[in-house]
């Protein structure tokens, strides 16, 4: 299967998941009365559960997913690692933590856009720092433990802010961060944080090129006429814009951002350029599919899906960085 | 004609001079071999010459243009460099290392223009490599591999050409063959600057040996002219005995001083 089939392929079956998406739930709605309700043509009660409670879910689901994949490859291209991930390097945390703080002091409510920019200034605080640390160590592995060192302080300073909770409303909005989920998100939510996630992913989308190159590592990237500076930069403004508003609209949700690449790869003949959209596209479907999961399964209180997504994730990362053949530093 | 010329090349790192007043001229249809013992600067005055470490002092020229005002793209339309080996990130397949040596001419992996291609199969064709095309370069011996790495320098098509070790960790048959077509790119009108290690293949190979020994260039000249038992002892420190018969230079070295 080459690039532009498989890119086929993950948009028509992220369209069937969204569809399905529509259509499963706990009102059972037969898919007619789905189609019906989005063409506008329906009761206003089949209107209101899709059109504001199952669309703008899945939908962010989707979006959330194609950020972390993108930005996923994106960081594997440029850090020549499989393992790179927002989520690993501590890009995810530290969002996360910036948008705790405004849950903390209580002023996300007080302007719409508080939350997802705080959360992408830290996407990108996190970012620059790693791009910049980059330069200087050589050692993937060493980088990774930085992110590690980035991610475990984030936690600490997450816990300290949950520790310090002034009252319980603002530690369960914390505490929902910190799970990660897309329940109850609405298309206002994704109209703030959405233009975020595409020109990140656009910027990326720019400079998926210089990926190619830097294959051959950055002395013969540089050789072959890349500009590395300008590279990173788009790499850092990319990831950190899109990584950023994701968690502002879902929190924290791990490894697929390492999952979807890592499919994604053999097709693309090992490209970081080639698989920079099918990532994107497959962790989106990934995503929408595991919170279908998420909304069928009879538990008693609602699976979060930054939970379900650790749970498969991190076993996969393992899976992963133990088959690596070698590595190279 | 393409010419590129370098003047009072100085790189400081830390204040140590890594590379201090390098002067020296590289011409299409011209193999100019570095030698020097290791720590000796090579890497450096190929990086300075390049542009791509900052220097104290010093420009380098290519064809009337100060490389420094090129853009890395304009700069690998000029020159290919071909680092010290670092392994591939990814098994790509050898064509798509090969064509990345396009890139500065604007091609996207598994989207070549007629143009792209073309030089992508010539230099596949010249390292000897069509039937390994497809293969991916995780698999690779090191000699097929630095063939890879030369095809990929072939395929930018520029006239200069700024290889680092080229032939380092190769068996003698495999250094024999890059060597050739270092040599082949030359006759066919480029222009090589080529760090090597060793100095008989250099002596071999090269129309110029180029000498240095703690960040200076000390001698450059034909190897008739500059390779001497002498030499050998100043720059590498070992006692050698030199001798040029038929079949050329016969560098044995007997031990080191």
């Amino acid at each position: 299967m080459t690039a532009s089939r498989l890119t086929f392929f993950l948009v028509v079956a992220s369209i069937i998941a969204l569809a399905a998406a529509a259509t499963l739930g706990s009102t059972p709605m037969e898919f007619s009365r789905v189609v019906a309700a989005i063409f506008g043509r329906s009761s206003a009660g089949d209107m209101i559960v899709v059109w504001e409670i199952r669309l703008p879910r899945a939908l962010a689901a989707f979006v959330v997913g194609a950020a972390l994949g993108a930005s996923g490859a994106a960081l594997q291209g440029l850090l020549r690692n499989p393992l790179a991930e927002p989520g690993v390097l501590g890009v995810t945390a530290t969002a996360s933590l910036a948008a705790t703080f405004t849950l903390y002091y209580g002023v996300a409510s007080t302007w719409p856009y508080t939350l997802p920019v705080s959360s992408i200034a830290g996407a990108l605080a996190a970012t620059a720092l790693l791009a910049a640390a980059a330069m200087r160590i050589q050692s993937v592995v060493t980088l990774i433990l930085l992110g590690v060192g980035l991610s475990s302080f984030a936690a600490a300073a997450m816990s300290l802010l949950l520790n310090l909770a002034p009252n319980p409303f603002s530690l369960s909005d914390m505490i929902n961060w910190l799970l990660g989920s897309v329940a109850n998100r609405s298309f206002e939510d994704l109209k703030i944080t959405a233009p975020f996630i595409a020109a990140g992913i656009a910027i990326l989308y720019l400079s998926r090129r210089g990926l190619s190159a830097l294959t051959l590592g950055e002395e013969a990237a540089s050789g072959v006429g890349l500009n590395l500076r300008r590279q990173r930069i788009a790499v850092v403004l990319g990831a950190g814009l899109a990584t950023g508003a994701a968690v502002a609209l879902a929190g924290a949700i791990g490894f697929v951002g390492i999952v979807a690449p890592h499919i994604v790869r053999p097709f693309v003949n090992h490209d970081p350029a080639r698989s920079l959209v099918p990532s994107a596209l497959l962790a989106g479907l990934i995503l929408v599919v595991a919170d279908i999961g998420v909304r069928l399964l009879p538990t008693n209180a609602e699976l979060k899906l930054g939970v379900v997504a650790a749970l498969i994730g991190a076993p996969a990362f393992v899976w992963i960085a133990i088959q690596r053949r070698a590595i190279h530093d | 004609m393409t010419e590129l010329t370098a003047t009072g090349l100085s790189v400081n790192v830390d204040n140590v001079a890594l590379l201090s007043g390098a002067t020296l001229s590289l011409g299409s249809g011209e193999l100019v071999a570095i030698l020097g013992p290791n720590g000796a600067g090579k890497t450096t005055l190929l990086r300075a010459l390049l542009g791509l470490t900052p220097m104290v002092s010093g420009k380098s020229v290519v064809d009337g243009e100060n490389i420094a005002d090129l853009s890395p793209m304009q700069r690998a339309r000029r020159i290919s460099y071909l680092p010290q080996q670092r392994p591939l990130a990814w098994p790509n397949s050898v064509r798509d290392v090969v064509s990345l040596g396009r890139f500065a001419h604007g091609a996207a992996l598994g989207r070549l223009g007629n143009v792209d291609a073309h030089a992508v199969d010539d230099a596949i064709e010249a390292c000897n490599l069509v039937a390994l095309a497809n293969r991916r370069t995780d698999n690779l011996s090191g000699g097929e591999l630095a063939r890879v790495h030369f095809a990929r320098a072939l395929a930018a098509q520029t006239p200069l050409l700024v290889a680092d070790e080229p032939v380092a960790a190769l068996d003698p048959r495999h250094q024999l063959s890059i060597s050739d077509l270092i040599r082949r790119y030359v006759d066919g009108g480029g222009g090589a600057l080529v760090v090597l290690h060793e100095v008989s293949l250099a002596a071999r190979f090269a129309d110029r040996l180029l000498w240095m020994r703690d960040g200076r260039i000390v001698a450059d000249g034909s190897p008739k002219d500059t390779l001497t038992a002498e030499r050998m002892r100043d720059i590498y420190g070992v006692d050698a005995r030199v001798e040029l018969d038929n079949e050329g230079f016969d560098v044995r070295i007997k031990s080191a001083l």
